[in-house]
């Protein structure tokens, strides 16, 4: 498989990221030879084997559906870049 | 003094807790390994003068009662800064603790500060956090490991007599090996991961790092204990660790593990150490573990897939770094995850998302998740002959800072003994078993069955009985 310019800027859109020409130029090296690597897992005999997601089987665990309170507001924007006091700000969407 | 020591002398009024406290501090001052990256002294001096007045009462907590204790940066602790050593992350203050924070300070310990380590758990060496490289306090030239890297140095400069860290690839057993500590990673589910920082939340666990397995398994007691905030978390009770032989113990040693790429000091240290559980009364056995050559394949398929969606929550809006870059909200995205991020996150979310991609999934995802489940069967039937397994915890011993930071590759195929427990979900403990000619620490790991750590707990004692290597601490430190 080859990591061209297309492949990472496909892949920059799917991460959500902006890189650099020198953070392409790296990463598609890196992306080669981890990929290479990753190939070998094509070699297992898998047939018939269930994915396994996670460690231990796990099911939905349900809570009674209480009102409880939530963390307080002002806390919670206190960590916000942009805020006005009861809301987050962002860029104008519409 | 370990923990337990410690603990024992404030409760019996021999020392006080905010002179402990003090002394601490003092050494984290003069430290020259960056193992801190905040220090909660107002905080924590509160905190003392109450446990003194609890002592003072005759009250009793715990057996750790008004020990200090640092957190790896990633677990959140309330009022007191949580960076995952990012820059995306530099002023973030966390509103709430995790439950395994809230669990040791109602056991009566104080929470010193918060501890470096590679940005948000990705990497094998604590060099690739934004506030610096973690330096080994065995030779300050070398690696700590990771991504835990200052929970273990911090221990190993007596610069604290216990840390937490987390281990979602071997991230706890690595850095203690690296750095001569003691360190366990509980089975998946033993300890609540409310308050982790996400990075691959089917592998990450929170765990105990510290001077002895005593110390060590006196945490693990306190941190497991209840949590509903963890749909994951399922101890009925939690742990309770009273046995400390291994008499009749039958213990796997993966013969294939040996064989090739790993120090000639690290095999022997081991070997060594296999012969001395034997002289204890363990029974050993070699064997050969299955799929030893896709282990680190299927982990890191599967740690930067789930790594690629955790980390989509950093946007720039609700919490974290902004960019000051203007543009319409795909672009602020965008800019701030670039600036806000370093080279290796944003390597593993790139894969991530490559595996995850139309096209590829079943290719890699699905595959990886199939031989997850080859990984597991073959312990199971392991634990079928086995209490448990002897393994080193990496192929070499510490090495020297930058040496494998730019080679993706390599610093990966370090993980090659540790993360197939993590893909099974099953607990392990880092002892430290030796020294390399260059005088570095060397860890073997013992592997258990899924809520076993009670016998890994016990043969660790007995290991450590027969042997003073964790006594030993960087540069002399008492």
């Amino acid at each position: 498989m080859q990591i061209d310019e297309n492949l990472i800027a496909y892949l920059e859109e799917l991460s959500c990221l902006q890189l650099s020409a020198d953070e392409k130029q790296r990463l598609a090296g890196d992306l080669q030879d981890i990929l290479g690597s990753m190939a070998r897992l094509g070699q297992v005999n898998t047939d018939g084997v269930p994915e396994r997601s996670h460690p231990f089987d796990v099911v939905n665990a349900f809570r009674d559906d209480d009102v409880q309170p939530s963390l307080d507001r002002a806390l919670i924007l206190r960590n916000a870049p942009q805020q006005d006091g009861e809301m987050f700000i962002a860029p104008q969407t519409v | 003094m370990t923990a337990l020591e410690l603990s024992a002398a404030m409760q019996a009024k021999k020392i006080g807790v905010a002179e402990v406290l003090q002394a601490q501090f003092t050494r984290v001052e003069q430290s020259q390994c960056n193992a801190f990256l905040a220090l909660a002294k107002e905080r924590a001096f509160a905190r003392a003068h109450e446990i003194q007045a609890k002592i003072d009462a005759g009250e009793v907590l715990s057996p750790l009662m008004g020990v200090p204790i640092a957190i790896k940066d990633n677990i959140s602790t309330k009022d007191i800064a949580t960076t995952c050593a990012s820059k995306m992350l530099q002023s973030y203050v966390p509103v709430f603790s995790a439950t395994a924070v809230e669990h040791l300070e109602h056991a009566g310990m104080i929470v010193l500060g918060k501890l470096n380590m590679d940005e948000f758990a990705m990497g094998g060496s604590s060099e690739t956090g934004h506030f610096g490289a973690v330096r080994n306090p065995w030779n300050v030239d070398c690696v700590a490991g990771g991504s835990s890297g200052g929970s273990a140095a911090a221990v190993a400069a007596g610069d604290v007599p216990l840390t937490l860290g987390s281990d979602t690839g071997g991230s706890i057993r690595q850095p203690c090996a690296f750095c001569g500590t003691t360190g366990i990673k509980p089975t998946y589910g033993a300890v609540s991961r409310y308050g982790l920082v996400a990075y691959a939340s089917s592998l990450d666990q929170i765990g105990p790092i510290g001077r002895d397995i005593n110390d060590c398994a006196a945490l693990l007691e306190i941190i497991s204990a209840a949590c509903d905030n963890d749909n994951t978390y399922v101890m009925q009770q939690p742990f309770c660790f009273d046995r400390s032989d291994c008499q009749g113990m039958r213990i796997g040693l993966p013969r294939n593990y040996f064989a090739s790429g790993i120090a000639d000091d690290v095999k022997q240290s081991v070997l060594a150490a296999a012969r001395e559980f034997e002289a204890a009364g363990a029974h050993i056995e070699e064997f050969d573990m299955p799929l030893m050559d896709e282990m680190i394949q299927a982990y890191y398929v599967i740690a930067c897939a789930e790594a690629s969606s955790n980390l989509s929550r950093y946007d720039g809006l609700k919490y974290g770094y902004r960019s000051d870059e203007t543009g319409d909200l795909q672009t602020l995205y965008k800019v701030s995850r670039s600036e806000g991020l370093g080279l290796e996150v944003k390597r593993r979310i790139m894969l991530g998302s490559f595996v995850l991609s139309s096209g590829y999934y079943d290719a890699y995802y699905k595959k990886a998740l199939q031989v997850r489940a080859l990984i597991k069967q073959a312990y199971d039937e392991l634990f079928a002959r086995f209490d448990m397994i002897l393994s080193p915890v990496a192929p070499t011993t510490a090495y020297k800072l930058g040496e494998n930071v730019d080679d993706p590759m390599t610093m990966y195929m370090g993980d090659i003994y540790t993360v197939s427990v993590n893909l099974a979900g099953l607990p392990a403990v880092s002892l430290p078993c030796g020294f390399d000619k260059q005088g570095l620490p060397v860890g073997l790991q013992l592997i258990g069955n899924a809520f076993d750590e009670a016998k890994l707990v016990a043969a660790a004692r007995a290991y450590q009985r027969r042997t003073d290597f964790h006594t030993k601490l960087a540069g002399g430190a008492q």
